[in-house]
């Protein structure tokens, strides 16, 4: 049961894109990922509007000081595990905006990033490739959560029987 | 009925980009909506103290993804008329093509989203299939997929070989044979229709009034482009503008889908009259004095304002986009539109917000 559902998680994980500051460039790429040339739904990975719905939080552009916020209620709002994979050079360092007035700097500063991807514009393919490398930190992480909650109803279980 | 209020956004699965919508509602019916923007304000017209004049080149191009070359070339003509430069007549054809080319990813990236936006899945994989083989061409022409980096201050960067015309030409054929086939499903199909006809409706003297740009303005039926001043080579081709007269959700698509096909013509025309001769003449100087600069984008109207003292850094760089002319309209199409529209509606002026907020 505990491999069955890490298994599932990692063979159709749900995406959320969350656009922060980008220039667009990045977000119609991975837009262009969904449809049929790139087609990432052949890895089962939908694009889901609702943050409680997603497993890995696909983030563009960098950080502002208005959407610092709102970035971190989305991240909040995800169950775990999750991954966060930040794309594009804004995303990863805040890029060619990085010296710009408003502008915090990459994703790393707010949320914990597992994976970047580089690039200005990220390229489709990148996107995937880093999607990907986050698919395996997302299967270390669901075997660590699911030990968690094995382990706590073992307990629950347990202390039930020896009252 | 009591009212209730909706908040809309900024992260909503219809919007690719964060715009906040604050929604009075009344049994479904939308009463007010008042905007919130400047969640990706960056600051770019900041950087201008710090990056020189060609460097900013670089940055204005990421003012927007979608429409990058187009700041770009507002910007160079500027910086242009400062310097007093006469660019050589191929590279004024080669930023037409360019451009054209990114007027057609850009609507067809529109169309498609526009689609789902109501719900028709299929006929957005369809639109954003198309596209793909006008992103091919700017990856073959220009090296980069999205921010297409050709122009520079006085004339283009890169040639367009004959063997790559004659691939983009073979190519139009097709992408105007597969948009063709999408014409009945767009402008026929019954789920379309009940969606958009009648629904956002502008009219002629409220979208004169209001200051509406590109084709939220031309779908009210009045042709006004910038394409009709002759900036860059436009004055050589022949050129009219697209104009729908009902003001609806539905004229606007039409609008748009015309378009694509108005560019086709318009990129073949400037093949064959594109003269030999040098990409790129030496600016000397530096900029010194004020200028406008106004360029026509897929969205509507872009406008540059430059000021020089003399050095290499510019003092001032003030960029108007389209998607800023065309809230006010938005906002007068709102009230008293059904809350399941609302998507539509916002979609349908082609919003592209990090352009507004730079």
């Amino acid at each position: 049961m505990k491999s069955f559902i890490n298994k599932s998680r990692v063979k159709s994980p749900w995406l959320i894109h969350f656009d922060c500051g980008s220039c667009n460039g990045c977000d119609i790429e991975v837009l262009a990922c969904l449809t049929p040339v790139y087609d990432i739904e052949r890895f089962g990975i939908l694009n889901v509007g609702n943050p409680k719905h997603a497993d890995i939080l696909v983030v563009t552009g960098t950080v502002n000081h208005r959407n610092k916020k709102a970035l971190r209620n989305v991240y909040d709002q995800m169950p775990e595990p999750k991954v966060v994979v930040a794309v594009g050079a804004c995303g990863t360092t805040g890029g060619i905006f990085r010296e710009a007035y408003n502008v915090v700097g990459g994703v790393d500063k707010i949320i914990p990033v597992d994976a970047y991807v580089s690039g200005c514009a990220a390229k489709p393919e990148s996107i995937i490739d880093g999607v990907i490398i986050a698919l395996g930190k997302l299967a270390e992480k669901g075997k660590k959560v699911d030990q968690g909650i094995f382990e706590r109803l073992e307990n629950t279980q347990n202390f039930i029987k020896n009252r | 009925m009591a009212r209730t209020v909706i908040p809309f956004g900024p992260q909503h699965p219809v919007l690719p980009e964060p715009l906040h919508l604050t929604l009075t509602v009344e049994d479904e019916i939308v009463k007010s909506a008042i905007p919130k923007l400047g969640y990706v304000h960056r600051g770019l017209e900041k950087l201008a103290e710090i990056r020189d004049h060609s460097q900013m080149i670089q940055i204005v191009e990421r003012v927007c993804g979608i429409c990058s070359t187009l700041h770009a070339m507002c910007y160079c003509q500027g910086i242009e008329e400062l310097m007093n430069v006469e660019v050589p007549p191929r590279a004024k054809f080669l930023r037409v093509i360019w451009a054209e080319m990114h007027r057609m990813h850009s609507h067809l990236l529109w169309l498609g989203l526009f689609a789902d936006a109501f719900g028709f899945e299929s006929l957005f994989m369809q639109f954003w299939r198309i596209r793909e083989r006008i992103m091919d061409l700017q990856e073959a022409t220009s090296g980069n997929r999205v921010i297409v980096s050709v122009n520079c201050v006085g004339g283009v960067k890169r040639d367009i070989d004959a063997e790559t015309q004659k691939w983009i030409l073979d190519t139009m054929k097709i992408v105007e044979k597969e948009v063709l086939q999408l014409k009945s499903t767009i402008m026929d199909d019954f789920t379309v229709k009940r969606r958009t006809v009648g629904i956002g409706v502008l009219s002629k003297e409220k979208a004169y009034e209001m200051g509406a740009a590109g084709p939220t303005l031309r779908a009210s039926g009045i042709a006004q482009d910038l394409r009709q001043t002759g900036y860059a080579a436009y004055s050589d081709l022949n050129f009219e503008p697209v104009i729908e007269t009902d003001g609806d959700c539905y004229a606007r698509t039409v609008c748009r889908f015309n378009e694509v096909f108005q560019a086709i013509d318009l990129i073949r025309e400037a093949f064959t009259k594109l003269p030999d001769g040098e990409l790129a003449v030496k600016a000397k100087g530096l900029p010194n004095g004020e200028v406008v600069s106004r360029v026509e984008q897929p969205r509507g109207e872009v406008l540059y304002y430059l000021k020089g003292n003399g050095t290499k850094f510019l003092e001032r760089v003030r960029i108007r986009t389209p998607t800023f002319a065309n809230i006010p309209p938005l906002l007068d199409m709102l009230p008293g539109c059904d809350l399941a529209d609302v998507p539509v509606l916002i979609l349908t002026i082609d919003p592209c917000i990090s352009c507004t907020e730079r």
